[in-house]
């Protein structure tokens, strides 16, 4: 049998492309909030001014004149990102690992000098990596430095965490991993892993690449069903603040554990996708619900409030 | 969230409840008061055909007679008329062939006339017997003199009679590999003239042969021209050799609009004429009556597209079924889940299908957007703006489409001109996104994409072309109405896709 019938993934409670446009995002995200979230210089500075820990900003090249006098400017940091503010899906993001005498090191090893960061600041600038080629602006941060425990996790870039935040309350969660099949992306369309993670703890229940059950990461060979997160409850008060200080009703949370900082907010989706589910073995419907069936009391509750209640809530 | 759910989903029943009454009324009363059938009848249609000459008028008084058609087999003349400001209009016969004849003492600049028909299509019937053409007898220069009595004698003995001279003939010229005598015949009169050749070379050994006019009949179309036939007559019998006639074209029907030897229209005063045509089918009770009732009716119900002038309602004929293509994108996006590259592209290139036919419309999309995604991919090495790459990308896909036509024209698939009907600018955004999809998320969303994309356009195109579609958008304006009332509740279908029940598998398996 090619295909699962209709009532058995409604008993699952399993939320389709339909329902999560209409009844999650269409109710619940007004449109006017969405630059808030699509722009990474925009979703940082209302971080920065609800006091949600952000990775540094070292500065945000605005204009070609910016890029010609970048080269003091990154002077005193040897790692950095530079992101376009409006791209999505991990597009044109440029991570300097290390410098090594005039040239700077990208995570795979790659040596560029200061005019290829130019050109790639440049290229951000004009619009290269934006929705439409429209105009964008370059975000410089300071580099994550990865969580010792997630070592072995990831091919490239860092393992985030994205949680989905349902009118306040943390609701479910997933770490992605990318691999050597998704390109260092962390997108689960394009091959990385998803590992569903317990909301009630942080625990890995399931794992998943291309909708496709596994337990261990297929580059590294580590063991996904035993990773452990750190700082799991304040990480997920970091996601409920995120919903507070966008005004968004349904929100995909992206979060990373530094070594240094710990749990920092990296960007927010208005649009979180459903494979999550699969990740989670589990759909997103009965916990929608359960949310709904809540008092409005409790929705008036701080966010720490509101993230112990799901913790007790959900597995 | 409920309520507030609740009373929007109410005030969308609302609306959807009235487009359907308003919709289905207007139908059923067009139905009932009209006598519009539901279905295309079985009866024979009615073709209405619009001739639009067009010519410069260089201040003197002007005559144009331009030929009508007269009963013929399979075709009866129920109704004709024309439209020419400024002009009298008399239907006269000129040298025993019926004639629209148009004068006016003076007139200056651009002129359009028009001149209208109703032709019923019909099994058979009686119709005149052309008499033969007058025998003339051609000569040419050398040494093409000697070159037409090589490729004649050739012909003649390997035939039995003026019949089976002709198909000799035709296919000495129409082979692929042909004789030097006859490249050498076609290079000097050139392919479109080729009846004309044949007609002459037949007269030239005393079989009477003429070029003669016909139109080919299919439904919507626009700016059609007439096409040289070769008719040869012997004692009693002649028939109708089907030269400018192309290969898909020959199961429409061909009204013969110059049954003789003769001009078809003929300008006194007036310079850089030209003659185009436009076509209609309706499926009609009463022969003519309707398409006059549906076009005088002044009642708001009966408001209709038969009003307008043919070339215009032929244009409808097209407009109207847009929502259905718009319907079928709605289907497979929300009901099955496809994904398409460009929300509507599939229903223009759906649109392109209708003229280029499908089998070449697939073909031709398939190579024009594979040959511009290996050019595009060269091209982002070079790094340009978007509007300049987009631009770039126009003018690649142009060329594509005119080296495609000219290489499959050389090679005598006249089919591969077809080419030229898609929408150019489409095709160029197209090969864009699919090459920055390739970049961006690599060759399995391009191959899923482009498939969604292409699988949409085809069924959008079973549905646009399906005669009983054809016939309710453009004779029902109300079903414009339901259209919209089923897309606007889709608009609001959150049950599954059908794709996601496959999506979804993995995880109902894993929970049994």
């Amino acid at each position: 049998m090619m295909f699962v019938s209709p009532r058995r993934l409604r008993e699952l409670g399993i939320v389709g492309m339909n329902q999560r446009n209409i009844s999650l995002i269409g109710d619940l995200n007004p449109r006017h909030l969405y630059p808030l979230v699509d722009n990474k210089l925009k979703t940082k500075l209302l971080a920065a001014e609800k006091g949600l820990a952000t990775p540094a900003l070292i500065g945000a090249l605005r204009t070609q004149h910016d890029v010609q006098g970048l080269e003091p400017f990154l002077e005193p940091h040897d790692g950095f990102a530079i992101k376009p503010a409006k791209g999505s899906g991990g597009k044109g993001i440029l991570v300097i690992a290390a410098r090594r005498e005039e040239f700077f090191v990208k995570a795979n090893g790659q040596e560029l000098t200061i005019d290829e960061i130019r050109r790639h600041a440049s290229n951000i600038l004009s619009g290269l990596f934006s929705l439409g080629g429209a105009p964008d602006v370059a975000v410089i941060e300071e580099l994550i430095k990865p969580h010792a425990a997630y070592k072995n996790l990831s091919v490239e870039g860092v393992p985030d965490i994205r949680v989905i935040v349902y009118r306040g309350f943390p609701i479910m969660s997933m770490m992605r991993l990318s691999t050597r099949e998704s390109d260092g992306k962390a997108n689960l369309h394009q091959g990385a892993i998803g590992v569903g993670l317990t909301i009630s703890g942080g625990r890995p229940v399931n794992a998943t690449q291309f909708n496709r059950r596994v337990v261990e990461h297929p580059d590294s060979g580590a063991d996904l069903m035993s990773i452990q997160i750190a700082d799991w409850p304040d990480l997920l008060e970091i996601a409920a603040r995120s919903a507070d200080a966008t005004g968004l009703g349904y929100l995909g949370s992206d979060i990373v554990v530094d070594r240094r900082y710990g749990p920092l907010l990296l960007e927010l989706n208005a649009r979180p996708g459903l494979a999550i589910q699969l990740a989670n073995n589990c759909g997103l419907a009965p916990r929608v619900r359960a949310i709904d069936d809540l008092s409005p009391a409790c929705f008036r509750q701080g966010p720490k409030m509101r993230v112990d209640r799901a913790m007790s809530m959900f597995d | 969230m409920k309520s507030r759910a609740r009373a929007r989903q109410f005030s969308l029943f609302a609306i959807v409840g009235v487009l359907l009454v308003l919709g289905l009324g207007q139908s059923i009363h067009r139905h009932y008061v009209y006598d519009v059938p539901w279905i295309p009848g079985t009866e024979k249609p009615i073709w209405s055909i619009e001739a639009s000459v067009q010519f410069f008028a260089r201040g003197e008084p002007v005559t144009v007679n331009l030929r009508r058609p007269k009963d013929q087999s399979g075709f009866a003349i129920l109704d004709e008329n024309g439209a020419s400001p400024g002009y009298g209009l008399s239907f006269v016969n000129v040298g025993g062939q019926p004639t629209a004849q148009w004068t006016v003492r003076q007139a200056d600049g651009q002129q359009v006339l028009y001149y209208r028909a109703e032709v019923l299509q019909r099994d058979a019937g009686e119709f005149d017997d052309e008499p033969p053409p007058e025998i003339r007898s051609p000569s040419w220069e050398e040494p093409y003199a000697s070159v037409v009595e090589a490729v004649l004698d050739q012909a003649v003995s390997l035939s039995a009679d003026p019949f089976s001279l002709t198909r000799q003939l035709i296919s000495q010229f129409r082979a692929s590999d042909r004789g030097q005598n006859e490249q050498l015949l076609m290079d000097v009169v050139g392919d479109q003239n080729l009846t004309d050749l044949l007609a002459n070379m037949l007269q030239s050994r005393g079989i009477p042969a003429a070029t003669v006019y016909g139109l080919l009949l299919e439904d919507g179309r626009r700016r059609q021209r007439l096409r040289p036939l070769l008719r040869v007559w012997s004692d009693e019998q002649n028939e109708v050799f089907p030269l400018g006639i192309e290969a898909g074209e020959e199961d429409l029907p061909l009204l013969l609009w110059q049954p003789t030897q003769g001009y078809v229209l003929d300008v006194t005063g007036g310079t850089g004429s030209e003659l185009r045509f436009s076509m209609i089918r309706s499926e009609l009770t009463n022969y003519g009556q309707l398409a006059g009732t549906l076009g005088e009716a002044n009642d708001w119900l009966g408001f209709s597209i038969h009003s307008l002038p043919i070339e215009e309602q032929a244009l409808f004929k097209t407009i109207l079924l847009l929502p259905i293509g718009a319907l079928v994108v709605c289907l497979l996006r929300i009901f099955v889940g496809l994904r398409t590259s460009g929300t509507f592209m599939p229903v223009l290139i759906a649109l392109a299908f209708i003229e280029t036919s499908l089998t070449t419309g697939l073909v031709g999309f398939l190579l024009v957007v594979a040959v511009g995604l290996m050019i595009r991919s060269y091209m982002s090495h070079l790094n340009l703006l978007l509007v300049a790459r987009i631009s770039a990308v126009i003018i690649t896909v142009i060329t594509i489409i005119a080296l495609f036509s000219v290489f499959s024209f050389r090679v005598g698939l006249t089919e591969g001109l077809k080419i030229t009907f898609f929408p150019m600018i489409i095709l160029s955004w197209t090969v864009e996104r699919m090459s920055i999809l390739w970049e961006e998320e690599g060759w399995r969303e391009v191959a899923i994409q482009g498939f969604g994309s292409l699988a949409t356009a085809v069924v959008a195109y079973l549905a646009m072309t399906s005669l009983l579609v054809r016939h309710l958008t453009f004779n029902f304006i109300g079903l414009q109405f339901v259209v919209l009332a089923l897309i606007m509740m889709l608009g609001s279908y959150t049950g599954y896709r059908l794709l996601e029940l496959v999506r979804f598998k993995s995880l109902a398996e894993q929970n049994s």
